[in-house]
């Protein structure tokens, strides 16, 4: 960005307001390219909840608006920009209205970091990894001021619980990233990409014994963060109504909703880039990939994929688990994931300088950490199998299912026995 | 409702759970003090779905009451028909054919089943977890299918008549119903590896809101509440009516398997337990179903003998009971239903002190109370 700007400024010979319109202009630009990915992001990332949902639950979920209900997100957005947006006559006004904005901004402002490939970044900060952390707070302060400023009970205690919540489990997760950060030497994630590599075993998941657990405590302690299930008490809808957000309606409700799905996104694209090698393809080098156009959109395939499948397990995670109680959900937080989340980091330290870069040991491990990660998936598919076996289901992953019905005896049967009692039209045949 | 309006002490928090929330299943409102989460008083607050169904009794004809009888409980339809009739019939003295009484106990015990495919749904859903329930429903639906192919309706069955049934099962129909069983036998095992052995669920549920044998008896749970504290009582085996002195069934009771003995989550498991032994019973009933009529000679306009009585069978809920005076004439003189929401309602406000408030949902769902039955 700074390069292009330098660019114009060169070929245009503009003047140094002129060179400083010129980057505030361009920085305003980027900002609402951003803005609009995030978006489109979270809304399509909608669709895909409700479209596996719909699979998990053996229904097929929405279909109707555009094909296989892919514009379902563009009708409930217009839904939501048309209804009223209700303000309790006893909230607390600007609190009630501000609300909304710090969590999308948190949100939507740490996509400015997320390394989509090489050369896609917004902004490739120095501070990279403590910016995410620092913008990604900024959310609770929102939730906060809705679960005071509706003056409801129910959003007080949401607001309370995310407050919680959120700072606790902030432990852990930062934690678990300054482990990766460690190994890299560096606070960019264009960097951090950088020093790993395309195959499994150049990844900061798999390279150590510790970076694998880190994984498991960022990525739980993130859901966490996210309120999403299991650990979506301040949205409880069995307990609080509906929250933090009770009271709202309308576009203001959209924004809290499509922060959330923000950052699924984004905590799928932060674990994809730290700790599953981001944009790297396996085979090709950073040097190599920079000159080719086609490097890079496979470059930017492969992360789109892994944040993709990051997103699904969250999702996934969403429509399997009960909910945690408070006091097991700050027990699990300050009891095992920040402890465990240390101990990386310090394991990890420990690592780079016992153990050489580049050595026949480090490879060696990293080779090992693979067999194991493969083995334990293999595992996975296998149970899975023998449960389908055990039970007569069927695998039926089809997503993009028209829908389906299934008779639970024999259909003809069935319209014979329900006839009987049918009420007859006159002179029907009885 | 002035006893209602309270005042809270200090550093207390007066919350309104209802009438309309999530989880509180129909209209039912609880009036919580908290401390933060940690819960001080739950008192609820019944009555928003009362309809005056004992009273409707004194307007109708004997068998004209009978379709009000499944709106008394709206999941558990057959039981309620089936007290009212027992009681009619003791009064009247008629004995109902065997067949009959086979077809009751078969469509009594798909109604069990049917509700607690609900009960744990809800039980699931209320800590968090929704594709349980989704899946329960897929299969209850069968157990709609089957009643609808018998009777015509879904849900409120309308199936029982005095002194019988109203339509005889054809095999297509007992076939069907066998291979739900088989099928659903199949389900609960799977049922429990999908949730029932889910260590946050269990975490959720032992040792949550244990009531102790005695307390249960003192107010007066029955039925699965009952059971899960500890105490082996099922009016099927320990005062049998209809067809259950010819079938062999077991009774689970609550052993706090992981944690006390009746928390949350023996609740849970008696329930599991209580379908299998309803698919034992639905299929010994079938093979056992004696040929014959379907309806005892019954005359059409009913004049019941002066005299009371009551009459209970177990529902699915426990004890189910129609206490019933006559005076002679063509209507009851006075109906009055025994229900087990009710009394379970009335432990929620011991057993709640110390809770959270996340305990609190796990607890009321737990009982299985559904707010119409209680309010009748």
């Amino acid at each position: 960005m700074r390069a292009l700007a330098e660019y114009l400024a060169a070929s245009w010979q503009l003047s140094p307001l002129g060179r400083e319109l010129l980057s505030a202009g361009l920085i305003l630009l980027t900002a609402i390219v951003v803005f609009a990915v995030a978006l489109l992001i979270a809304a399509l990332l909608t669709w895909l909840e409700r479209r596996v949902a719909g699979r998990v639950q053996s229904r097929v979920g929405p279909n109707r608006v555009g094909p296989l209900g892919l514009l379902q997100w563009l009708a409930d957005g217009l839904k939501m920009i048309l209804k009223e947006d209700v303000v309790p006559a006893a909230a607390d006004r600007p609190l009630f209205l501000l609300a909304p904005y710090p969590v999308m901004i948190g949100v939507f402002a740490a996509f400015a970091t997320v390394p989509f490939s090489q050369l896609l970044i917004a902004a490739d900060l120095d501070v990279g990894v403590l910016y995410l952390i620092a913008v990604t707070s900024l959310v609770v302060v929102g939730i906060l001021m809705a679960g005071w400023g509706s003056n409801n009970k129910w959003s007080l205690l949401g607001g309370i619980r995310s407050a919680a919540q959120i700072v606790a489990y902030e432990v852990p997760a930062a934690l678990a990233l300054l482990s990766v950060v460690v190994m890299a030497g560096t606070l960019s994630l264009q960097s951090i990409v950088a020093a790993q590599g395309g195959w499994p075993w150049e990844w900061y998941l798999l390279r150590t014994p510790f970076g694998f657990v880190a994984f498991f405590i960022y990525f739980t302690a993130a859901v966490a963060e996210g309120n999403r299930t299991p650990f979506d008490l301040p949205e409880a809808e069995s307990e609080l109504v509906a929250g933090y957000n009770t009271e709202y309606s309308g576009i203001r409700f959209g924004g809290f909703f499509l922060g959330e799905f923000a950052n699924i996104y984004l905590m799928s694209a932060i674990a994809s880039a730290l700790f599953f090698g981001g944009w790297q393809i396996p085979g090709v080098t950073p040097a190599e990939q920079v000159g080719s156009v086609w490097w890079q959109a496979l470059g930017f395939l492969v992360f789109v994929a892994k944040a993709g499948v990051g997103c699904l397990v969250v999702i996934l995670l969403r429509w399997t688990f009960p909910r945690l109680r408070v006091d097991q959900l700050t027990a699990l937080c300050y009891r095992y994931l920040a402890p465990g989340a240390f101990l990386c980091l310090v394991g990890n330290a420990l690592w780079i300088v016992l153990v050489p870069a580049g050595s026949l040991f480090e490879r060696m491990v990293g080779y090992g950490m693979t067999a194991v990660a493969a083995a334990l998936g293999l595992w996975f598919v296998l149970r899975m199998r023998r449960h389908m076996v055990s039970t007569g289901d069927r695998l039926d992953l089809d997503l993009f299912a028209r829908g389906h019905t299934r008779a639970a005896f024999d259909p003809a049967w069935q319209a014979r026995a329900y006839g009987r009692f049918r009420r007859r039209r006159p002179g029907e045949a009885s | 409702m002035s006893e209602i309006v309270e005042t809270a002490g200090r550093e207390e928090l007066i919350l309104n759970m209802g009438p309309h929330h999530p989880s509180t299943h129909g209209v039912l409102r609880f009036v919580l003090h908290t401390d933060g989460e940690i819960m001080r008083l739950a008192r609820p607050d019944i009555g928003y779905l009362h309809r005056g169904l004992e009273k409707l009794a004194e307007g109708q004809s004997y068998p004209g009451y009978l379709p009000f009888c499944d709106r008394v409980n709206y999941l558990e339809g057959i039981f309620c028909e089936q007290a009212y009739a027992m009681a009619v019939e003791r009064l009247l003295k008629i004995e109902v054919p065997p067949r009959a009484e086979a077809l009751r106990t078969i469509t009594a015990e798909l109604n069990r089943i049917a509700n607690h495919h609900i009960c744990l749904g809800c039980i699931s859903m209320d800590i968090g977890a929704y594709t349980p329930f989704v899946y329960l429903l897929r299969e209850r639906e069968r157990i709609n299918d089957l009643m609808e192919a018998l009777c015509g309706n879904r849900l409120t069955y309308h199936y029982l008549r005095l002194g019988g049934v109203a339509h005889d099962a054809d095999d297509a129909w007992l076939k069907n119903a066998l291979a739900f069983v088989d099928k659903f036998e199949r389900v609960i095992p799977e049922f429990e590896s999908l949730i029932g052995k889910n260590e946050i669920l269990v975490r959720r549920l032992a040792g949550v809101a244990s009531i102790c044998g005695a307390d249960a008896v003192a107010y007066g749970l029955v039925g699965p509440n009952l059971r899960a504290s500890g105490v082996d009582w099922d009016l099927r085996r320990d005062a049998p009516y209809s067809f259950y002195p010819r079938l062999s069934f077991e009774v689970p009771v609550g052993k706090g398997e992981r944690g006390t003995v009746g928390d949350c989550y023996d609740r849970f498991l008696v329930r599991v337990e209580e379908m299998r032994q309803s698919c034992r019973l639905v299929r010994q009933a079938i093979e056992k179903l004696p040929a014959g009529d379907i309806r005892a000679k019954v005359p059409r306009v009913l004049k019941i003998p002066a005299g009371e009585t009551y009459a209970c069978v177990e529902g699915a809920r426990g004890e189910l009971g129609v206490y019933l005076v006559s005076d002679g004439s063509d209507k009851p003189y006075r109906l009055k239903w025994r229900t087990g929401s009710f009394a379970a309602m009335s432990i929620i406000e011991t057993v709640s002190r110390g809770l959270m408030i996340a305990d609190l949902v796990a607890l009321i769902a737990s009982l299985d109370v559904i707010a119409p039955e209680t309010d009748r």
